[in-house]
């Protein structure tokens, strides 16, 4: 080892001439290169970069040179141990994303195994159903109205211009209550909820009433003794019938698409006049386009309005009622009503969760 | 009803293309539904008319056959076999000729069979296409036709028939008169009223002593006589085609009459056999304990309120409904009374009703009959019998009672206008009434206003205030000519908060695997016994149907377990093993006491104390939501086993309903049938029960044949409170404290007191509480558990210190030490 003061022979100080740096250099990217993984890539670094590596003895050896040549050597040997650093850390980068990218093949998993651990649910599609067509009306301004299934006679028929005795009374196949003079029905239709609305709110009344509604046919593929209707309710000042024709379309375009519309035939009903049965174009009807029979409707009948403390003279209003299990059977092609009513759940399951 | 097409336009000059379809949506357009346009099928080959010459009786085999024959044109005879017996040698029959094909593809051929050759077939009405009748073959009144005549014409094959539907409020067009008279306005003809042009001659006093006792259920009691009538005359062939078409069967010619003119004027009329009347006749109600066997056979206890006819032996008719047996025309009869009267629509459709005994006449009545018909259907009738029947009309007529006619109705003649949302030409509204047979008056009114006054023909009573004048001129002038327009409505406020928060349930509920059913609200008898309800038990009390469908399933829900229970057992039957079900729906629950139901009036808007009243007699009915879950909550698979459905998924079925509505819920031990003792949570909302949850009782679960372990809740959402905003929390941005505490209590200490103790001893630094384990074992001691729960605590304003924190759980600790005697776990 060179005294400090001793005079300056390079060569006496073989450990930093430029070759054996270069040396060093060169064993070190050899070593890291071979390093097959980072434990072996650890293992070596000690002999390339620790106390004992070639430069930090070579560093130690600077202080034996001139002052002069001190400056020259210190810049070789940093350039030599940076380069040995930029080699270790650029090998250990590489060496740990071929390790991260080895565990996350490892983890891959068949992404197509079921996880149905809790089943799913799902909603009956006549309660959607009724959802979607209040929806329709709120946008349109209605209000969504309620009432209880089992209902006074005089809500159910008096108000409703139904004469005791009318044979509309009988016609409508009523499931009448004990005892013989109750004087309340299971609601043959969801019309009462007019009239309680007309009670009960201000005028103007725009409102639409889903429900559930009984008559005593017998349960086959078209007749249910339990069912659903929506009711539709205008009155104001000069509501006409163009007016109810109006909001008809506007309700079949959006339940049937763009392209559907309704068509009126007079009838009679005791609570309009006039009264009209409304077909809907229904676009993508079984066997091509058509026309489908979807409900009834009028001019609220003046004596319902006087029911109500309504004056006709003053305002007219439209009404109009359809059954949802006989709209969802034919624009979902539901062959047989007993689907929607027995709750098999393999008849709601497919309608998922839909609101 | 069914009306052949050459009748109904016998007297209207309809355009020459004019199709039975053509006039079928005719009438669809004025507003008479049309239910189908039958035809007979087509007939091709020869149908011809045969003369019945001789028969030849072939008793050798099973069933009587007849061997004919059958003269079918001038010196040609047919030998045809035939097993109808209904005929006789010298009537005129139909006879298909071999190489004729009948309706329905039937092809007749000459071929051999019992022993014969059989050259063509002897038709039935039913096998020619022209009715149901099967009874026999068809017999054509002698003198009709030759033998050899085509019979395809005679017999109108070409005819088609209209079947309708008339709605109760157009009695008038139960008619051939009154539906030609819609049609004639339909097509803008000119009008032919075969009543209008009759001539009723005038007649020298009554024909029979009439006394009619009770005006307001008779209106009107018309009787006229006619004497030596053969009535086994034959009806004449066209009147018989024209009835056969109208699907009503001949039966003897005053019958057959009384039924031609009632589908030709609408007015039902009735023939009885004067012979067989004992005295005057007596029009009244009937009187307790009065019998009357009508012309069906049975034998009918009268009500009071039912209107009848009687002579001195006592009823002799259910009036408008159907006449008795005493004083039936038979074919002795030859003194025949006929009787049209105008009967109040009330006590005819209640009469009909109570009997359940619908008729031509009684469907006729109910809707409504001209009065002013009476008379000239009678004389139409008369001379029919007369002409036919060789009878002799006798000079009275009896003519009792004095009918109310429509009253006029006067309106703003533009009113039609206004409420179609149509200008319409001038004139319309005007002609259109007149066309329907109203008088029509056009007036300026003080303010200047036009005015029509309509004064409805008698056949219109339906017609008695501006809206039905109106809908008269709206239908005549098509529907299609309205236009399509929105209405202005108001800005609307949306769904309820109540509609909303339901919705929200539901979509919930189906979130977490529940589907939803609609079963029907009619319980079985025997299911309280079943689900093992106290005698006293208030579910008990229902409201029945007076008529359910099913006699065993006549009570309304008061709860919907037994629906949905029902419906869970029909899955599993079909296979479906694990199950979660929900239903949202009305109970209808009555009072203790009931409550009469008020008479109230709707002729204006009832007082607020009648409607009170109104919705005091109603039972109430909030809408409960239930859930059943059987078999598995968590399916098995390749992740590990599955989970049964247990007590605490119906308990938290019924969170995910109070999550939905924003309201917190707590559940607390309860034992409530069909529950099981041990594992049934009644369900509280700010300590106000609102349901129950858990599993069901083993016994109910067995009695309803469910599952073992099957689980249900149900709770009453109208119950739920409806917060209209919620308050929002403060969000606190600072670190929490977590802790750790396991308490040892007695294990009969309810977790929900447990936790609700920690929570108010920790006070507001107390963010949250969760338990995470709870441990029993030997060294804890007999009767002891261990719940272990994680702490969070958190300051609004600064980091929390530990040293705040530790104070804080101590003193949640303490008061859970305090109260429920916890102790710290060491």
């Amino acid at each position: 080892m060179s005294g400090v003061n001793d005079p300056y022979d390079p060569k006496q100080v073989a450990a930093l001439s430029p070759e054996t740096l270069k040396a060093a250099v060169e064993q070190a990217h050899e070593a890291f290169s071979v390093a097959a993984d980072l434990d072996a890539l650890a293992a070596v670094k000690p002999a390339h970069l620790g106390d004992k590596s070639p430069l930090l003895l070579a560093r130690r050896e600077i202080g034996a040179l001139p002052p002069a040549a001190r400056s020259e050597a210190g810049k070789r040997v940093n350039e030599a141990q940076n380069e040995i650093k930029a080699a270790f850390d650029q090998r250990r980068a590489q060496l740990e994303a071929e390790r991260a990218e080895h565990v996350l093949r490892a983890e891959a998993v068949d992404v197509s195994l079921p996880w149905d651990r809790v089943p799913a649910g799902a909603r009956h599609p006549l309660t959607t159903l009724a959802e979607r067509i209040g929806d329709v009306f709120v946008g349109m301004g209605f209000e969504v109205a309620e009432g209880p299934e089992l209902e006074a006679e005089w809500f159910n028929f008096d108000a409703l211009n139904f004469r005791k005795n009318h044979p509309a009374r009988t016609m409508q196949d009523t499931f009448y209550v004990a005892p013989e003079d109750s004087g309340m029905v299971l609601r043959t239709h969801t019309s009462p909820v007019q009239i309680r609305a007309l009670l009960e709110r201000d005028l103007p009344v725009y409102v639409v009433c889903p429900g559930r509604t009984y008559r005593t046919d017998e349960l086959d593929a078209t007749h249910t003794p339990v069912f659903h209707q929506v009711e539709g309710l205008v009155v104001d000042k000069g509501i006409t019938m163009a007016h109810l024709k109006g909001t008809l379309d506007a309700f079949a375009r959006a339940m049937f698409g763009a392209d559907s519309r309704t068509r009126l035939r007079p009838s009679f009903f005791p609570f309009t006049e006039p009264s009209a049965e409304v077909d809907v174009w229904f676009p993508a009807k079984k066997g091509g386009a058509g026309w489908v029979e979807w409900g009834g409707c009028g001019m609220v009948h003046p004596n319902v309005l006087r029911a109500c403390g309504v004056d006709p003279e003053v305002h007219s209003g439209f009404a109009f009622g359809m059954g949802l299990e006989r709209t969802l059977q034919f624009r979902n092609g539901i062959p047989d009503m007993r689907d929607m009513v027995e709750g098999d759940v393999r008849f709601t399951l497919p309608f998922g969760t839909e609101s | 009803m069914r009306i052949p097409v050459s009748w109904l336009s016998e007297h209207l000059p309809l355009p020459e293309d004019t199709t039975p379809e053509d006039l079928a949506e005719a009438l669809v357009r004025i507003g008479h539904e049309v239910e189908g346009v039958h035809r007979p099928g087509p007939v091709t080959g020869s149908l011809v008319v045969g003369l019945v010459v001789e028969i030849e009786e072939l008793t050798e085999f099973k069933k009587p056959i007849r061997y004919c024959r059958v003269e079918v044109d001038e010196d040609r005879i047919q030998n045809i076999i035939c097993g109808a017996r209904n005929f006789a040698e010298g009537d005129l029959v139909v006879v298909a000729l071999p190489g004729t094909v009948l309706p329905g593809g039937f092809e007749i051929a000459a071929r051999k069979t019992y022993g014969k050759v059989s050259e063509g077939m002897i038709c039935s009405v039913k096998e020619l296409g022209l009715g149901d009748d099967h009874a026999g073959i068809l017999v054509l009144p002698s003198g009709t036709a030759s033998p050899g005549d085509d019979a395809k014409g005679l017999l109108g094959l070409d005819d088609a028939v209209l079947e309708l539907s008339i709605t109760p409020d157009r009695g008038y067009a139960l008619s051939v008169r009154g539906l030609g008279r819609d049609l004639a306005c339909a097509y803008d003809l000119p009008i032919h009223d075969p009543v209008g042009m009759a001539e009723v001659p005038a007649a020298e006093g009554p024909s029979w002593p009439v006394e009619v006792r009770d005006e307001e259920g008779c209106r009107r009691f018309v009787a006229r006589r006619v004497t030596g009538v053969d009535s086994t005359a034959p009806t004449p062939w066209w009147m018989r085609r024209r009835l056969m078409l109208a699907g009503i069967r001949s039966i003897s010619l005053p019958v057959d009459v009384t039924n031609y003119v009632m589908l030709e004027t609408g007015q039902p009329l009735h023939a009885f056999d004067a012979s067989k009347l004992k005295g005057g006749l007596v029009v009244r109600r009937a009187e307790p304990g009065e019998k009357l066997t009508t012309l069906d056979g049975a034998v009918r206890e009268l009500f009071p309120e039912d209107m009848i006819i009687c002579d001195e032996t006592g009823p002799i008719s259910l009036a408008g409904v159907m006449g008795g047996e005493t004083t039936e025309v038979g074919e002795q009869s030859s003194d025949i009374l006929l009787e049209a009267a105008n009967w109040e629509p009330g006590a005819i459709a209640l009469t009909a009703r109570r009997h359940k005994l619908p008729s031509e006449a009684s469907r006729r009545f109910e809707r409504q009959v001209d009065p002013a018909v009476c008379a000239a259907a009678l004389e139409r009738a008369a001379k029919l019998l007369d002409t036919h029947g060789d009878g002799h009309i006798h000079p009275g007529r009896t003519d009792v009672g004095n009918p109310v006619l429509p009253s006029p109705v006067t309106m703003r003649i533009d009113l039609p206008d206004r409420i179609a949302g149509v200008r319409y030409a001038r004139g319309v509204t005007a002609r259109r009434l007149g066309q329907i047979g109203c008088g029509v008056e056009v007036t300026t009114s003080d303010e200047g206003v036009t005015m029509v006054t309509a004064t409805p023909p008698p056949w219109r009573p339906d017609l008695v205030q501006p809206a039905d004048l109106v809908e008269e001129v709206l239908r005549l002038e098509g529907y299609h000519t309205i236009p399509s327009t929105l209405p202005p409505a108001p800005p609307g406020r949306g769904l309820t908060e109540a509609q909303r928060r339901r919705r929200s349930a539901s979509r919930a509920l189906a979130e977490h695997g529940y589907a939803e059913v609609l079963p029907f609200p009619f319980v079985a008898d025997g299911t309280w016994d079943a689900f093992g309800l106290d005698a006293e038990d208030t579910r008990r009390r229902t409201t029945s149907a007076l008529n359910p469908l099913e006699a065993d399933h006549s009570q309304l829900a008061t709860t919907l377990l037994p629906g949905l229970l029902d419906t869970v057992r029909r899955n599993i039957s079909r296979g479906h093993r694990d199950l979660a079900l929900f239903h949202i729906g009305q109970v209808v629950l009555p009072k203790a006491q009931p409550v009469p139901m008020p008479e109230v009036d709707a002729g204006s808007r009832p007082s607020d104390e009648d409607l009170a009243l109104l919705d005091a007699a109603l039972p109430a009915q909030p809408v409960h939501v239930a859930v059943a879950l059987a078999g598995n909550r968590e399916q098995p698979g390749w992740w590990g086993a599955g989970r049964e459905a247990s007590w605490a998924d119906a308990v938290q079925a019924a969170r995910v309903v109070a999550h939905a509505y924003g309201v917190e819920l707590e559940a607390v031990a309860s034992d409530l049938a069909p529950w099981h003792p041990g594992r049934c949570a009644e369900l509280r909302v700010g300590g106000f029960p609102v349901g129950h949850a858990g599993e069901l009782h083993p016994q109910v679960v067995e009695n309803l044949g469910l599952p073992k372990r099957t689980c249900a809740m149900e709770l009453d959402l109208d119950l739920l409170p409806v917060a209209e905003r919620r308050p929002a929390p403060a969000i606190s941005p600072y670190p929490p404290v977590l802790l750790d505490v396991a308490l040892v209590l007695d294990a009969g200490v309810p977790v929900g007191e447990v936790e609700l103790a920690l929570r108010q001893g920790g006070g507001a630094l107390l963010e949250d509480v969760r338990l995470f384990d709870v441990y029993t074992g030997e060294q804890l001691g007999e009767g002891k558990r261990s719940l272990a729960y994680a702490l969070r605590l958190r300051a609004a304003d600064r980091t929390l210190t530990v040293e705040e924190a530790t104070a804080a759980r101590d003193a949640a600790v303490a008061l859970a030490a305090e109260r429920l005697g916890a102790s710290l776990r060491g």
